[in-house]
C-alpha cells in the first residue's frame, strides 16, 4: 500500500508547476495548458483521498469526472477567447495584454 | 391700523424684490415702483400716527428662540417715538424717491438704484418698529449694508469703492461695541425687550458699574452709525454716493438711527449719570469740531455732510443735558431741512452736471430760482432762524443745555450755533449769489423739471410748519406726545432771552458771512494761510492720524501673518500634499496591466495571509 503522502506530494509539485507557468509564460496556450495542469493537481488530491483517505469514499471520484467535465468546458471557452484576443489584437503574447492598465 | 402696522416695511421690501427679479424688464417703471410702494407706506404711516394720538402703545410678538429660561421675541411696536420716526422716513423716503427719478434718469443700472433704496427703506422702518434690541440691531446692520451698497452705488469710481469701504469698516468698530452692549444688557437682565430690560435696570438689579458699561457700549454703536468724534471719518466721504443717497441715509435716516438707538435706550442712560455726560460731550465736541472743518471746506456735498455731523452732534448733546424731547424734535426737523439742503444741492450739481466745488459756483439764483428759494428756505431753518423749523428745534437744544447748567456744554453750544450760521451762509452766497464762476459751459444752468421741485418744495414747506408741533404755539404737542409712558425729568423750555440769543446768534453768523462772502462777489477763492485754516482745511488731520496709527501698523501687521501663511502654513500643507502624490505616484507603477503581475501578487498576498492565520490558530507549534 502506497503511503498517501506520494500522492499529495505529487499534486503539490505539479500544482506548483502549473501555477508557475501560469504566472511566467507569455504564450496564453501554454498558460492554458498550465492551468489544466494544475486541475489535474487536484484530481490526483481528490482521487488519492477518495480511495486511501481517512473517510475514503466515492463522492472525490465523482467529483473527479466532474472537474474533467468543466475543464474540457474551460479549455474551449479559453481557447475560442484566445481566437478572438488573436484576431482582435493579432497577438496571444501575454505580456502585451495590458487593457486592464489603468 | 395699529394692528397693522408691520405692513408699513413690507411695501418698499416688495419693490424691492419685484425690482430684484424683474429689474432689466422693469426698468423704465423701476422709479415708479418705488413710490408706488413708499407711498403705501407713507400713507400707513400717517394712518398709524394719526390712530395713535388717540389709543395707547401697540405691541405684538410671536415666538422666535428659546434659550434657557428666556424667550426671544420677534414682533412690532407702535410707540410714540417710533410713530414719529415712521412718518419722518416713509414721507423723506418717498420725496426721495420721486426725486431721484431725475436725477438717476441718465444711469444704467436705475431699477438696481431702486431695489437698494427699497431694501434700505424696508431696514429702516424694520428698525424703529423693532420691540426689542436684538430685532433692532438686525435692522441695523441692514441699514449698514444699504449705506455700503449705495455708497458704493457708482463703484466704478475709485473714490467711491473706497469710500463704501470705509464707511462699512467704520461704523463696524461701532457695531461691534453695540453687539458686546446688547450681549452685556441680556446676561444682566434675561431678556432684550426694552420693557423688561429697563424695569430690571430701574429695580437695580443690575450694578451701577454695570449699566454704565452697557450704557457705553451702546452708545459706541451709536457713535458709529450716528458719525460721532472720533468715528465721525466715514461720513463726509460717503457723499460719493448719488446725492438723493446722501439725502436719505446720510442726512436724514439712518445717521439719526444713533439718535434713535440712544433714546429708545434712554432708561438705561438715565440710570447712569456718567454715560449721560458721555453722550454730552461726545455730542459737544462733535458739533463744534465737524462746524469749523464746515467752514473752510469747498465741495457742496461735504459741507452739507460735516454740518450734518454737527447737528447729530448737537442731537446728542441735548440727549445727554436730559432734553430727550428737544434731541428728538431735533432729530426730526432736522431730517426735513438738512434732506431739503441735501436734496437743493443734488438740483444744482445735476444742472451744473456733476460739479461740487462751490468756487466754481455762483449766481444760480438768477437761473434756478425753485432751487435757490428752496436752498435758502433750508439754510434759514438750518441757521435757527424764526418761525422756521430749526428755530424751534435748536432752542429747545439750547434750553436743555441752559438748564443743564455746564457752562463748557453751553459755550459750545453757543459757538456751534454762531458757526452754523455762518457756514451755511458762506455756502449760499458763494453759490447763488455774485457771478457764475465756474465752467462757461454750463454758465446758465436750467431749472429742473417737476419731479425735482415738487419733493424741494415739499420738503421746504415741512420745514417751515414742522416746528410748529413743539413750539409754544401748539402747547408743545410733540412733548405732551413723546414723553408718554417715560420717567423724563422736566423738559426745558427756552424763553423769550433763549430765543433772543439764538436768534442774535444766527443773526450774526449770517450778517459776517454776508460781510465776508456776499457783499463782494470779487473774491472768487480764500486767500488767507494761517495755521488755524490750514488745519480745518485738512480737517484736523483726522484722516491721518487713522492712518498712522491704525491703517498702517495693521497693514504691516497682516503683510508679516501674509508671510507666516505663505512660507509657514501653506508650506506644511504643500509637504503633506507633496508626499502623498509622491506615494501616489509610486502606487501607481505597480498597476500595469498584467494579469500575470496581478496573479502573483493575489497568491503571495493569500499565502500571507494563510501563513498569518495558521500562526494565528497555533498550526505551526
Amino acid at each position: 500500500m502506497v503511503s498517501i503522502q506520494f500522492f499529495l506530494a505529487l499534486a503539490a509539485i505539479l500544482f506548483c508547476i502549473g501555477l508557475y507557468g501560469v504566472l511566467t509564460r507569455r504564450h496564453l496556450v501554454v498558460v492554458l495548458i498550465c492551468i489544466e495542469l494544475m486541475l489535474n493537481a487536484v484530481n490526483i488530491n481528490l482521487v488519492a483521498f477518495s480511495s486511501i483517505g481517512p473517510f475514503a469514499n466515492i463522492t472525490g471520484q465523482v467529483f473527479t469526472l466532474f472537474v474533467i467535465t468543466v475543464a474540457a468546458a474551460e479549455a474551449a471557452v479559453g481557447l475560442a477567447i484566445l481566437i478572438a484576443l488573436y484576431r482582435n489584437r493579432a497577438s496571444i503574447d501575454a505580456i502585451k495584454q495590458d487593457l486592464l492598465r489603468w | 391700523m395699529l394692528q397693522n402696522a408691520w405692513i408699513i416695511p413690507f411695501f418698499p421690501l416688495i419693490a424691492f424684490i419685484v425690482l430684484l427679479l424683474f429689474g432689466k424688464v422693469l426698468k423704465p417703471y423701476a422709479p415708479y415702483v418705488g413710490m408706488v410702494a413708499l407711498g403705501f407706506s407713507f400713507v400707513a404711516s400717517v394712518v398709524v400716527l394719526v390712530e395713535r394720538m388717540g389709543t395707547e402703545t401697540f405691541g405684538a410678538a410671536v415666538e422666535w428662540i428659546t434659550i434657557g429660561e428666556s424667550t426671544v421675541t420677534m414682533g412690532f411696536e407702535v410707540t410714540p417715538l417710533n410713530a414719529m420716526m415712521l412718518f419722518v422716513v416713509t414721507s423723506v423716503s418717498f420725496l426721495v424717491h420721486v426725486f431721484s427719478k431725475q436725477y438717476m434718469r441718465e444711469d444704467d443700472r436705475i431699477h438696481v438704484f431702486y431695489a437698494y433704496l427699497g431694501l434700505f427703506s424696508f431696514s429702516m422702518l424694520g428698525l424703529v418698529l423693532a420691540p426689542n434690541i436684538l430685532q433692532l440691531f438686525i435692522f441695523w446692520e441692514l441699514v449698514g449694508l444699504c449705506s455700503f451698497l449705495l455708497v458704493g452705488f457708482w463703484y466704478f469710481k475709485p473714490e467711491a469703492a473706497a469710500a463704501a469701504k470705509k464707511a462699512f469698516l467704520v461704523t463696524r468698530i461701532g457695531d461691534v461695541g453695540l453687539l458686546i452692549g446688547l450681549i452685556l444688557l441680556f446676561n444682566a437682565t434675561g431678556s432684550f425687550e426694552y420693557g423688561a430690560a429697563f424695569e430690571a435696570i430701574n429695580n437695580g438689579q443690575v450694578s451701577s458699574g454695570l449699566v454704565t458699561a452697557i450704557a457705553l457700549c451702546i452708545f459706541l454703536g451709536a457713535v458709529g452709525k450716528s458719525a460721532q468724534f472720533p468715528l465721525h471719518v466715514w461720513l463726509p466721504d460717503a457723499m460719493e454716493g448719488p446725492t438723493p443717497v446722501s439725502a436719505l441715509i446720510h442726512a436724514a435716516t439712518m445717521v439719526a438711527a444713533g439718535v434713535y438707538l440712544v433714546a429708545v435706550m434712554y432708561p438705561v442712560f438715565q440710570s447712569s449719570g456718567t454715560a449721560l455726560t458721555v453722550v454730552a460731550y461726545t455730542g459737544a465736541v462733535t458739533a463744534i469740531f465737524a462746524a469749523s472743518i464746515a467752514l473752510v471746506n469747498t465741495d457742496i456735498k461735504r459741507i452739507l455732510a460735516y454740518s450734518t455731523v454737527s447737528q447729530l452732534g448737537l442731537m446728542m448733546l441735548a440727549l445727554g443735558t436730559a432734553g430727550y424731547v428737544a434731541g428728538l424734535f431735533h432729530l426730526m426737523t432736522h431730517a426735513f431741512f438738512k434732506g431739503l439742503l441735501f436734496l437743493a444741492a443734488g438740483s444744482v450739481i445735476y444742472a451744473l452736471h456733476h460739479r461740487q466745488n462751490i468756487n466754481e459756483m455762483g449766481g444760480i439764483w438768477r437761473n434756478m430760482k425753485v432751487t435757490s428759494v428752496t436752498f435758502l428756505i433750508g439754510a434759514l431753518a438750518l441757521a435757527g432762524v424764526f418761525p422756521l423749523a430749526g428755530f424751534w428745534s435748536k432752542e429747545g437744544v439750547l434750553a436743555a443745555v441752559w438748564s443743564h447748567g455746564d457752562p463748557v456744554l453751553l459755550s459750545i453750544m453757543i459757538i456751534t450755533s454762531f458757526l452754523t450760521a455762518f457756514y451755511m451762509f458762506r455756502l449760499f452766497f458763494k453759490v447763488f449769489l455774485g457771478q457764475f464762476r465756474g465752467d462757461p459751459e454750463v454758465s446758465h444752468p436750467r431749472e429742473n423739471t417737476k419731479w425735482m421741485t415738487v419733493p424741494l418744495v415739499t420738503l421746504a414747506a415741512l420745514a417751515v410748519v414742522a416746528g410748529v408741533v413743539n413750539s409754544p404755539l401748539s402747547g408743545y404737542a410733540l412733548e405732551g406726545f413723546l414723553v408718554e409712558g417715560l420717567t423724563l425729568g422736566d423738559q426745558a423750555h427756552g424763553g423769550i432771552g433763549l430765543a433772543a440769543l439764538s436768534l442774535f446768534l444766527s443773526g450774526a453768523g449770517i450778517l459776517l458771512a454776508w460781510v465776508k462772502y456776499g457783499r463782494s462777489q470779487a473774491v472768487g477763492t480764500e486767500h488767507s494761510k494761517g495755521f488755524i485754516k490750514t488745519l480745518l482745511v485738512n480737517k484736523y488731520y483726522m484722516d491721518e492720524l487713522y492712518e498712522a496709527v491704525v491703517v498702517t501698523p495693521v497693514l504691516a501687521l497682516s503683510r508679516v501673518l501674509q508671510r507666516f501663511d505663505r512660507f509657514a502654513v501653506d508650506g506644511t500643507v504643500n509637504v503633506v500634499a507633496r508626499s502623498l502624490r509622491s506615494v501616489g505616484k509610486a502606487a501607481g507603477k505597480q498597476h500595469n496591466g498584467q494579469m500575470q503581475t496581478y496573479g502573483l501578487v493575489t497568491i503571495v498576498g493569500s499565502i500571507a495571509i494563510l501563513v498569518v492565520a495558521f500562526m494565528v490558530r497555533g498550526y505551526f507549534g
